[in-house]
């Protein structure tokens, strides 16, 4: 698939002074030498700060890793996760529509957002808030259908769960991801089959680390700083 | 079916406690210098006594493929342990579970994968959608560090370990052992040529070996509960518990540990609650994953769910992701979003699988409608051998199996439609 730059660029593109920390300690994961090796998880933090992948970040990445521009956009614009043009600010919502979710209704959801947010894929609703696209395989096809928004999944949607979705991103409500039936994981519905016994946890572990960002902070500081992440970008 | 008290995921939902301080009351991190002080040889021995196999689709025996790996004196670089976590077969969705519920298996699992086969490092590459599970993962990660399991002397063992989360970006083909070294390195996900083998030279160009997240994850428990513990479950050949990931026509889709050559038919009643519709309802299943040939309700009355049944029947267990179909299912269509994924995924490296996924899919679209001629069918089967084999990596094959599973059981329905589409037109004219 033929995947270019934006028409429209900005001036110039600065990493947040949380950001560019984070990035520097990511370099110590790898040997010396191997700065390379970091370079989709800074385009990565650059698109979650900006929410797209620019020229100029590009360009300074390829700075920071001592790599040429070119070698940098040929990354960014192999990897599907990177959008080179602008999104939803408030949502861009990634619908799954591999065969297990098709067997159980993307199609239906498909339709939900061509209908409320646009006919096209990555066309942004006028406001600048909400995009879509239809995304491959997510990995949760017990929990299918369901759809990526930002670092979260919503699973076991159904149309009339989807379009609710829809309605409360639109008016600036993120609701909690996870199940939107009240299944706790990927256990089967109902009464479970295996490893019974006392729920000890409120919520999954996705679940609970989207309310530690969106709740109460409460997340330990390990000693070691090239592994600790302490991640939540700038966006 | 299998106990609770055999199952070595004991947390796989997460309902428990996830600290670590719960996860060693669970079992996790017991006596681990004690384990490693028996060596590295032994580790290897009993890995390859246990029987286990590769649980990211290829099944080759885990312990035979360390092995493989030098001696640091023989090689004079650094070895490396890389965690494929890029879990993205459609119908997978196991060692996502792993990553966000049962992390301190996986860790633990590799630092005595890394100690058998004598690295200091381990790399975990995770899927870039993968983002909470990747937090959770780290954040595991950091406690380990914080109570010295990880680091200098690693558990007390005297070993020392570090364990490093990396991640992707949206790319099935990252799942392929060397596109993922690619990936690692800061380049695009293109399959290397081999040999040479990642053993000999992988990340960096140094020894590497890439495992499977549930293949490692197992491990601990396999030292720990012996080698014939683990083998007594399945057939020979075919040892061990296993998880599964049930999705599409069931009514309680799910992800389940089980016993290795469970009866497909017990798994889909037992754990997913039955087929929609019931099972005289069921049309085919796809055993392993979309790259595998599906099975037609005939045959998954039988079927038992391990690496050479399923090969037996010329499909494979793959990842073991059931993907289920019934009578209401539009097959084509079903299959043809499978050709769709490939098309899409392809690298581009090779011309047979760049140019044959598109062309593949475009005939398996028109299928769909039965806008084609019959000869089709063979120039499809031909097209798709020509793409089978004929590629660096196996995402040619990948493509190409579930077009002739399809075709090899369901080729009546294709036809039927293309008949009728003809008959249409003349009516219409």
């Amino acid at each position: 698939m033929l995947r270019r730059l934006d028409k429209k660029q900005p001036e110039s593109f600065k990493f947040s002074a949380k950001n560019l920390s984070w990035a520097r300690k990511q370099l110590k994961k790898y040997p010396d030498g191997r700065k390379q090796s970091a370079v989709i998880p800074l385009l990565f933090r650059a698109q979650e700060q900006e929410g797209w992948v620019s020229k100029p970040a590009i360009e300074v990445v390829a700075k920071m890793l001592d790599m040429a521009p070119i070698r940098v956009f040929e990354v960014a614009s192999f990897y599907f996760m990177f959008h080179l043009s602008p999104v939803g600010s408030v949502a861009h919502i990634q619908v799954c529509g591999t065969t297990p979710c098709m067997l159980r209704g993307s199609e239906r959801l498909i339709e939900q957002c061509k209908k409320k947010i646009s006919s096209n894929p990555m066309e942004v609703t006028h406001d600048g808030k909400i995009s879509w696209e239809e995304v491959e395989c997510l990995g949760a096809c017990s929990n299918a259908p369901l759809v990526q928004i930002g670092r979260d999944y919503y699973e076991d949607l159904d149309e009339a769960k989807f379009s609710n979705l829809i309605s409360n991103l639109i008016s600036g409500i993120k609701p909690l991801p996870g199940s939107q039936t009240d299944r706790f994981s990927s256990e089967p519905n109902g009464d479970l089959t295996s490893l019974k016994g006392k729920v000890e946890e409120e919520k999954n572990a996705s679940v609970s680390l989207f309310s530690h960002d969106f709740g109460k902070k409460k997340r330990s500081k390990a000693k070691h700083p090239a592994i600790n992440l302490e991640d939540k970008p700038d966006a | 079916m299998l106990k609770d008290e055999d199952r070595i995921f004991s947390n796989l939902y997460g309902m428990k406690d996830r600290s670590l301080k719960s996860s060693i009351r669970r079992g996790h991190w017991d006596d681990t210098a004690r384990l490693m002080k028996k060596g590295a040889a032994w580790v290897v021995a009993e890995i390859k006594e246990s029987g286990l196999r590769g649980r990211g689709g290829a099944g080759f025996p885990t312990g035979l493929k360390w092995s493989f790996m030098p001696k640091y004196q023989e090689s004079g670089k650094p070895s490396y342990l890389v965690i494929n976590a890029d879990e993205s077969e459609p119908g997978t969705c196991k060692d996502r579970e792993i990553l966000r519920h049962e992390p301190h298996s996986l860790i633990e699992g590799c630092l005595f994968a890394g100690f058998a086969m004598g690295a200091h490092t381990a790399y975990i590459y995770v899927r870039g959608e993968y983002i909470r599970e990747r937090e959770s993962l780290q954040i595991a990660i950091d406690e380990a560090y914080d109570q010295g399991l990880l680091g200098k002397n690693a558990a007390s063992s005297g070993w020392s370990f570090d364990v490093f989360v990396h991640h992707g970006a949206g790319a099935y083909i990252c799942g392929e052992e060397t596109a993922l070294l690619e990936s690692l390195e800061g380049k695009k996900g293109m399959p290397r040529m081999k040999p040479p083998f990642p053993a000999m030279a992988g990340l960096y160009g140094c020894p590497t070996t890439v495992n499977n997240v549930e293949s490692i994850a197992v491990v601990p428990t396999i030292l720990r509960r012996g080698s014939s513990w683990f083998s007594q479950f399945g057939r020979p050949n075919n040892a061990g518990t296993k998880l599964f990931c049930l999705s599409g026509h069931i009514n309680n889709p799910c992800v389940v540990e089980e016993e290795m050559s469970i009866p497909l038919k017990e798994l889909i009643d037992k754990h997913g609650g039955g087929v929609s519709g019931g099972w005289s309802n069921l049309k085919a299943v796809i055993p392993g994953g979309s790259s595998v040939p599906l099975l037609p309700a005939k045959i998954c009355e039988d079927a038992l769910m391990d690496f050479d049944w399923l090969k037996e029947q010329k499909s494979g267990l793959g990842t073991g992701a059931v993907i289920v179909m019934n009578n209401q299912t539009d097959i084509v269509k079903a299959i043809w979003r499978l050709s769709k994924f490939y098309k899409h995924e392809s690298c581009g490296q090779c011309t047979p699988c760049r140019e044959g996924t598109g062309w593949m899919m475009r005939v398996m679209e028109r299928f769909i409608s039965g806008n084609a001629d019959l000869a089709e069918i063979d120039s499809l089967l031909e097209v798709s051998k020509q793409v089978e084999g004929h590629t660096i990596c196996a995402l040619g094959d990948a493509a190409a199996w579930p077009i002739q599973g399809l075709m090899r059981h369901f080729r009546h329905e294709v036809e039927a439609r293309i008949k009728a589409n003809k008959n249409s037109n003349i009516a219409a004219e």
